[in-house]
């Protein structure tokens, strides 16, 4: 094709197989959140192949998924739509493309990965209230910030509420691997013909 | 039986209850775990959604560490952590360049060995006989729907485990022990898994969905052998019947719960008595 902007060989999302996509649709048949979505897992891979990466980015959809994986079980072509995603969350993310609609799932990731990287593993309560505290400050809904106020009196009856969370002894070791890959990007192909 | 034994952080975390099931049941099978050394979170759908070489790097590191305390097998009783060590070890044994590269970046050598095994699995191995000769109780008046969700059989080339639309090992352990499970269609849809907190409204849905398949096919409880399936199906079981004015009403026990109780333990020692719903 001219302009070279159709996926290659070498792009990263080649490993996932999108070449192979004869857009049957069964990915979307199956997918748990293909009516919340605004465009379909099928219609995703379609965009990736023709290399027009920033509209599939700036897809609310892609923070629709529950990452169940039936759509990569069920492709008869073995194309690995769940990875496929997984990629166009990364991407969208580093580049600073997430649609305002999903940022407040976009939070909870970085609110949970930034809980890894201090403590190496995931402090609950910790989590909870650094994720709140930010959906919070962005917008401004008392409702969702209380929302799970409720639930912990009742977890605590359970022994299941711990004000401090477990953490591993080395520490220094769980930021270095988070720096060093926190330095590889992906690199997608920028030319863009869409 | 001495096994290596990864719980990953829900289990030490708000999911102790399925923590406290999985020893209990285990040890009163005659299997020891093990916890490894110093284990690190996996992840979770956080790391595989945003860097996907820290979604490789971190299940590797536990990896590294079984592998070092010298385990063939590692458990791990939630599907979310098997599936990332599994994928993690699938692109290990697939790629010398990778394994050179991911030993660097977690600080320890890496090849991608150790056998990583969900709950099932671990019963399986025991073994029915073994598990039947131990049982003291009849589990007749369970009539459960058996829940396997996501992960525990997809992606299937990864996990390799169970039949990815059909499964049926669950049924299989839980028939041998007198209950009678029920057929439904949901046992593989996702209940929203990771998203309660960030996106609730779609977890009650996807969650309602399945407890509703459950009861119209004349389950009395549901069985699950994940800790995430556990939160949005028991814990916001009271949100999802005031969201769609319904009342489940529905036991959500774990695996390990009923093949506990089969085995005369008590519901305390299991754990049960932190569930959300409790009915019998």
């Amino acid at each position: 094709m001219s302009g070279n902007s159709h996926a290659t060989e070498s792009d990263v999302f080649s490993e996932a197989n999108v070449a192979a996509c004869y857009q049957c649709g069964k990915c979307s048949a199956g997918c748990p959140m293909a009516e919340h979505m605004d465009l379909l897992p099928n219609q995703l891979v379609r965009l990736v192949q023709m290399g027009r990466f920033d509209r599939a980015m700036r897809a609310e959809a892609i923070w629709k998924c529950v990452s169940c994986v039936t759509c990569s079980t069920r492709c008869p072509k073995s194309v690995d739509c769940a990875a496929v995603l997984d990629l166009l969350r990364q991407a969208a993310f580093e580049q600073g493309k997430v649609p305002p609609s999903r940022r407040r799932t976009l939070l909870f990731q970085q609110a949970f990965l930034d809980n890894i990287r201090r403590n190496g593993r995931v402090c609950e309560l910790e989590l909870i209230g650094v994720f709140k505290t930010k959906a919070f400050a962005k917008d401004w809904d008392l409702l969702k910030l209380m929302e799970d106020a409720p639930l912990a009196p009742k977890l605590m009856r359970r022994r299941k509420f711990h004000f401090r969370g477990e953490r591993v002894k080395d520490r220094g070791l769980v930021k270095r691997i988070f720096d060093r890959c926190n330095s590889i990007k992906l690199d997608l192909a920028t030319s863009e013909n869409s | 039986m001495d096994i290596g034994y990864y719980p990953g952080c829900a289990l030490h975390g708000s999911s102790n209850d399925y923590g406290s099931s999985v020893r209990a049941c285990l040890n009163a099978l005659g299997a020891r775990l093990c916890e490894l050394d110093d284990w690190i979170c996996c992840g979770a759908t956080a790391a595989h959604s945003l860097n996907h070489m820290l979604a490789l790097a971190l299940p590797s590191r536990n990896l590294a560490i079984a592998e070092r305390q010298g385990y063939e097998e590692l458990l791990a009783p939630c599907p979310m952590c098997s599936m990332e060590l599994l994928k993690a070890r699938c692109a290990l044994t697939a790629s010398s360049d990778l394994r050179e590269k991911v030993s660097e970046i977690v600080e320890l050598e890496v090849q991608g060995k150790t056998r990583v095994l969900n709950l099932i699995q671990i019963l399986q191995k025991i073994g029915l006989d073994a598990i039947k000769q131990r049982a003291v109780r009849t589990l007749k008046e369970f009539r459960p729907a058996c829940y396997y969700g996501c992960l525990l059989t997809r992606p299937a080339d990864t996990v390799q485990f169970d039949d990815c639309e059909q499964p049926s090992s669950m049924e299989t352990i839980l028939c041998a022990l007198g209950a009678e499970p029920v057929q439904w269609n949901y046992k593989t849809e996702c209940c929203g898994a990771g998203m309660t907190m960030a996106d609730g409204p779609t977890t009650l849905e996807l969650s309602h969905k399945i407890l509703s398949n459950a009861v119209a096919h004349g389950a009395n409880c549901m069985v699950v052998a994940c800790p995430m399936c556990h939160v949005n199906l028991d814990m916001k079981q009271a949100d999802i019947d005031r969201e769609y004015d319904c009342r489940h009403d529905l036991a959500v026990y774990y695996l390990s719960d009923l093949v506990g109780l089969a085995l005369g333990l008590d519901e305390k020692s299991l754990g049960i008595d932190r569930h959300f719903v409790v009915k019998r």
